[in-house]
C-alpha cells in the first residue's frame, strides 16, 4: 500500500453535481444501469465510485455509494444498481427513478482500487455479485484504451440469469484478444454446465487466475464476506498482499 | 446545492436512528461493516508490538505480554465511517493512549499511525490523548477479530473511523502533518464526522 501510488484526481474539492438520469438498461429482474448527464462533470478512472445523495420532500435525506461502471465519456456517468429489497435506496434507485429525474451526486470518490491502461501488468478481476460493476469499467476501459494488458475475469453469481452484462462479456471475450471470462455459480448453473452451484474455492482461482510469479495486479469486488474469502486466498496462494486491491460493498460484516 | 427533492422518495423513517442524533449524511447500522483497501493481514501475538517513535527518535516499544500487562479501560463508543454507516454504543477493551504516552518525552504536535500491512493515516496528536484513543484488543467481550483489525487497532471514535487503524504496530510523532493513506487519496485530513469532513475541502 505505497502512498505515491494513490491519487485518483481527488485532489480538489468535491461538489455535489446534479444528474440527470438519461437512459435505463434492464441488466436482470433486479438490476439496472442508470445513465445520467452530469454536465459539470470533471471524469474518472475506471474503479472509481460516486456517492449518490437523495432528499425526501421533508427534507430527510441519506447517501450511498455505487460504482462507475464506464470509463470516463464527456459528462455521462453510468451506475448500475442492484435492489437490495429491504434496502432504503436501491429499490428507489431501481424501479421509482425515470429518465428525465434529478439525483445528486458527488465524485469520483476513490483513487486507490483503479486500473490506469498505461500498466501493462497482467490483471486478474474477481467479483461477487454486483462487485462485477467497476470491474467491467476496467474491462471496458482496456478495450478503450486498446490496452493488450491480459486481463482474466473470475465472476462469481447466484445463477445464470443474475449475470451483468452478460451479452457484452460473451462478445468482449470472444473480440477484445487477450481478456479471458470464467464464471462460479453459486446456486444454479446453467443446462449442462460442468460444475454443480458452489462457492468460488482455490482451484477456481488457482485455474482461473494468473501464477502469482507473474506479478498480476489483483481486484476483488463485492460482499464483504466474498472479498474477506477471495482475498484470503489469494494471499495463500503467494500473492503479495500489496498488489490485491480490494473493494467491500458491505455492509454485512462479521 | 443541496437537497434536490427526489419526488416520491420517502427514506425509511427512523433510519436516522431512532430519535438518536446522527452526524449529517450517516445513517444508522447494527452490522459491523468491514472496509479495507486489500487483504486482511493476520500479525502473531507472539510477535506483535506496539512502537512509538518520537520526533527526535527514541524508541519505546511493548510486546503484546507487556500491553496485556497496562491497564485497561472498557470504552462504550459511537463509530462513524465515511462510506456513512454509523454504529451506536460499541463496546471494547483496551489501554488508553495517554498510559502509552506517559513517560514519552515528546513535543510533537502530529502523529502519523502505521499499520501491519503498510496502511497509514495521521492526526493532530492532542486528539490521541486526554481519554480520546485507546490501543483496543477485544470487541463485545471477545478477542478483536483479524476483519476488525485485531490482534490490535487504534479507536479514536470522535473522528471518522478510516482514522482508527487496524493492525496498529506503531506510532510515529513528528512536527510536521503528513497525509496518510486515505488522505493523499483525496480524504479529509482531519476527518470531524459532525462536520462532514469526508473529502479534501470539506
Ligand atoms: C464503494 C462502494 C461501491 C458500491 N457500488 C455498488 C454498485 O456498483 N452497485 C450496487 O448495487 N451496490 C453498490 N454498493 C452498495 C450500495 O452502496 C448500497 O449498500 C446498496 O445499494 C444497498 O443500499 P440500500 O439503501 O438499498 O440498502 P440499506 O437500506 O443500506 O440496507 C438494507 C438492508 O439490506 C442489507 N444490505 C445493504 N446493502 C447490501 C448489499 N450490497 N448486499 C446485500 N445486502 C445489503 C443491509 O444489511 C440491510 O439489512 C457499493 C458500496 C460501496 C461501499
Amino acid at each position: 500500500m505505497a502512498r505515491a501510488a494513490v491519487s485518483g484526481g481527488l485532489n480538489r474539492r468535491l461538489t455535489w453535481h446534479a444528474a440527470r438520469l438519461a437512459e435505463v438498461v434492464e441488466e436482470t429482474p433486479s438490476a439496472r444501469t442508470l445513465v445520467f448527464d452530469v454536465p459539470d462533470w470533471p471524469g474518472h478512472l475506471p474503479g472509481q465510485h460516486v456517492d449518490v445523495r437523495l432528499t425526501a420532500e421533508d427534507g430527510y435525506s441519506t447517501q450511498r455509494s455505487y460504482s462507475i461502471a464506464t470509463p470516463a465519456d464527456g459528462t455521462r456517468v453510468a451506475l448500475t444498481v442492484q435492489r437490495v429489497d429491504d434496502g432504503e435506496v436501491s429499490p428507489y434507485l431501481t424501479e421509482t427513478l425515470v429518465p428525465g429525474d434529478v439525483i445528486e451526486l458527488r465524485g469520483p470518490v476513490g483513487g486507490w482500487f483503479v486500473w490506469r491502461a498505461a500498466d501493462p501488468a497482467p490483471v486478474l478481476l474477481i467479483a461477487g455479485g454486483s462487485g462485477i460493476v467497476p470491474l467491467m469499467a476496467m474491462i471496458r476501459a482496456r478495450r478503450e484504451a486498446g490496452s493488450r494488458a491480459l486481463f482474466r475475469l473470475i465472476y462469481s453469481v447466484r445463477t445464470p440469469e443474475d449475470r451483468f452484462y452478460a451479452d457484452e462479456l460473451r462478445t468482449r471475450a470472444r473480440d477484445d484478444m487477450g481478456l479471458d471470462v470464467g464464471y462460479v455459480y453459486t446456486r444454479q448453473a446453467p443446462e449442462g454446465w460442468p460444475a454443480a452451484p458452489r462457492r468460488l474455492s482455490v482451484a477456481d482461482v488457482n485455474n482461473g487466475g494468473w501464477p502469482p510469479d507473474f506479478q498480476p495486479s489483483c481486484f476483488v469486488c463485492g460482499p464483504t464476506a466474498f472479498v474477506e474469502t477471495v482475498a484470503d486466498i489469494l494471499v495463500a496462494l503467494g500473492h503479495d498482499p500489496r498488489r490485491v486491491k480490494t473493494e467491500r460493498f458491505g455492509p454485512t460484516g462479521s | 446545492m443541496g437537497g434536490i427533492v427526489s419526488p416520491g422518495f420517502r427514506g425509511r423513517r427512523g433510519a436516522e436512528g431512532g430519535g438518536v442524533k446522527l452526524p449529517p449524511g450517516q445513517y444508522l447500522t447494527e452490522d459491523f461493516p468491514v472496509l479495507t483497501a486489500g487483504p486482511t493481514p493476520r500479525v502473531p501475538t507472539d510477535t506483535w508490538e506496539f512502537v512509538v517513535v518520537t520526533e527526535a527518535g527514541e524508541k519505546h516499544r511493548w510486546s503484546w505480554a507487556e500491553l496485556m500487562a497496562l491497564p485497561s479501560e472498557q470504552p462504550t463508543v459511537d463509530l462513524h465511517c465515511v462510506t456513512k454507516w454509523s454504529k451506536l454504543g460499541t463496546s471494547w477493551q483496551g489501554v488508553s493512549l495517554d498510559v502509552l504516552l506517559d513517560g514519552v518525552d515528546t513535543a510533537a504536535d502530529y502523529v502519523m499511525v502505521h499499520s501491519y500491512g503498510g496502511y497509514t493515516t495521521n492526526l493532530p496528536f492532542e486528539d490521541l490523548r486526554n481519554g480520546q484513543a485507546w490501543i483496543a484488543y477485544k470487541f463485545d467481550g471477545e478477542d478483536l477479530h483479524p476483519e476488525h483489525g485485531g490482534p490490535a487497532r487504534l479507536l479514536v471514535p470522535h473522528l471518522y473511523l478510516w482514522k482508527s487503524a487496524k493492525w496498529v504496530r506503531g506510532l510515529r510523532l513528528t512536527d510536521e502533518d503528513e497525509p496518510g493513506f486515505w488522505e493523499s487519496a483525496g480524504y479529509h485530513d482531519y476527518g470531524d464526522p459532525w462536520r462532514e469532513q469526508r473529502y479534501q475541502g470539506d
